[in-house]
This record gives structure tokens, sequence and C-alpha cells, in this order.
């Protein structure tokens, strides 16, 4: 399967810029198919970033964020070589994590 | 998992939050406030309450978006303390959008994609000190993305 979870962390001065993007279709639960027939809801609704196994930041998200998400978000302290992990947990409990060693821009 | 299973862990979830309500809360869901179909009930569900104006949260959001399935966001807020970002986009079908929750060594700074239905005010809300703190900027949308 192609990676769920494309990340990159790099630093730039003191600070760690965090790229993530997720394979997701975010279903709203509103749209239709072809035959007139609801698609379910299927979206991320946690997202938990972690710095050398130590949570940052914790997300929470509704329908609202678009399909296959894109994250940026900063790190203060994170030196060259540390640890950045990305985890997600959808509304049906399928869950995808990756990590990045982060490195000088 | 069946539905036994699943009310035990539900069971366990709920006296693991009774116990540590302040780590625990962060990772549940917080479905009153995202299948909130009106701004003020998902503020309510949020906590956020005598909501003020403040300059010192930078929103960067386009002033036209062709799609209304991608449009992308930027916050970052200069407010010290700043505990948390929520992003609402008022006309949505469900406005709340994003809460992001801020632990040492994340700067309150976040940029993603959001989806919106129709031409709307972009909320960001800021949790800072226990306070909560707002911007908002009005974005054109050429075609609705919600479906």
């Amino acid at each position: 399967m192609a990676d769920l979870i494309k990340i990159r962390a790099q630093l730039k001065g003191d600070v760690t810029e965090v790229k993530a993007l997720m394979l997701h279709p975010m279903e709203t639960g509103r749209r239709k198919n072809d035959f007139d027939e609801t698609i379910p809801a299927h979206f991320i609704q946690l997202v938990t970033a972690t710095l050398n196994g130590r949570t940052v930041l914790e997300a929470q998200w509704g329908t609202g964020i678009s399909k296959n998400p894109y994250l940026t978000f900063r790190l203060k302290g994170a030196k060259v070589g540390d640890k950045v992990g990305l985890r997600w947990q959808d509304n049906k409990g399928e869950s995808n994590s990756a990590e990045a060693a982060v490195v000088a821009a | 998992m069946n539905r036994r299973h699943w009310l035990q862990g539900c069971a366990a979830m709920l006296a693991v939050l009774a116990l540590a309500p302040l780590r625990a809360l962060a990772a549940i869901w917080n479905k009153p406030a995202f299948e909130a179909q009106q701004v003020d009930e998902a503020l309510q569900g949020l906590g956020a309450a005598r909501i003020g104006p403040s300059r010192d949260i930078v929103l960067i959001a386009p002033d036209m978006a062709e799609n209304g399935a991608i449009v992308q966001i930027e916050v970052e807020s200069r407010i010290p303390g700043t505990e948390a970002i929520a992003i609402l986009a008022e006309k949505n079908p469900t406005p709340l959008i994003a809460n992001f929750l801020f632990s040492a060594g994340a700067e309150p700074y976040v940029i993603t994609r959001i989806k919106m239905a129709e031409t709307a005010d972009v909320r960001a809300i800021v949790k800072a000190g226990g306070k909560y703190y707002s911007v908002g900027k009005k974005v054109e949308v050429a075609l609705g993305g919600c479906g």
C-alpha cells in the first residue's frame, strides 16, 4: 500500500517546521453516489504529533477538513536527528502513523 | 468488537476520564461540538464563552476561493499562553472544523486545508490562560465544497 502519511521536518533557525500530508477520503456523510445512496461518513477525528515520543500537538477534526488532509505545525527546541511522529485515527477506528527525523533546511 | 465489550470499553474510558480529566479529555473526540449545526452550539461544545476580539491572532485565508473543497487556512496566535486554536467556517453544515491543542514544544501555529460550503466568515478561536479570543475573515467561495 502507498504511504498513507508523508511527513517532513525541517529545522530553520530555532524553529522546526513539520509538514504532513495524509491520504484519507474525509467523507462528510452528506455526499451521495451515482445511485443516490448516501456515502457513509469516513473522516479523521484525532491527530497526535510527538517529538521524541512526547506529545506536542493534539488535533480533533470534523468533516470540514479537506480530502487528503494537509497540516503544517512548528516545534521549538527540536534538534537535527530528533524524531517527529504523527498518528491519526478516524471514525471507523482505523489509524496510521509515520515518523520523520528532523533535518537541517 | 461486540456491543458488550464496547460498552465495557466505554465504561472504562469514563472511569479514566473521571480520574484523569485533564490528560484524557484531549484524546476523546468532542462529538457535541463537531456535530453542532450552529456556531453558538459548537462554541458551547468547546466550552468557549465570553469570546473577545484580538489583534494578536493572525488568520491568513484567501479573499476568494475558486473551489470550496480546498481552502488553505493559516493561523498563528501571538497571545502568551495559547493552549488551543479552533477553526470554524460559519456557514458550513457543521461549522466547527478543527481544534488544535498545543503542548510544551509546539508553537501556536497551524496551516491546514478546509472545506467551505459557501461564502462565509472563517473564524479562529484561541484559548489562552482559560480565556477565549477570536478573529474572523470573510472568504468568497465560488463553488461550494461540502457535499
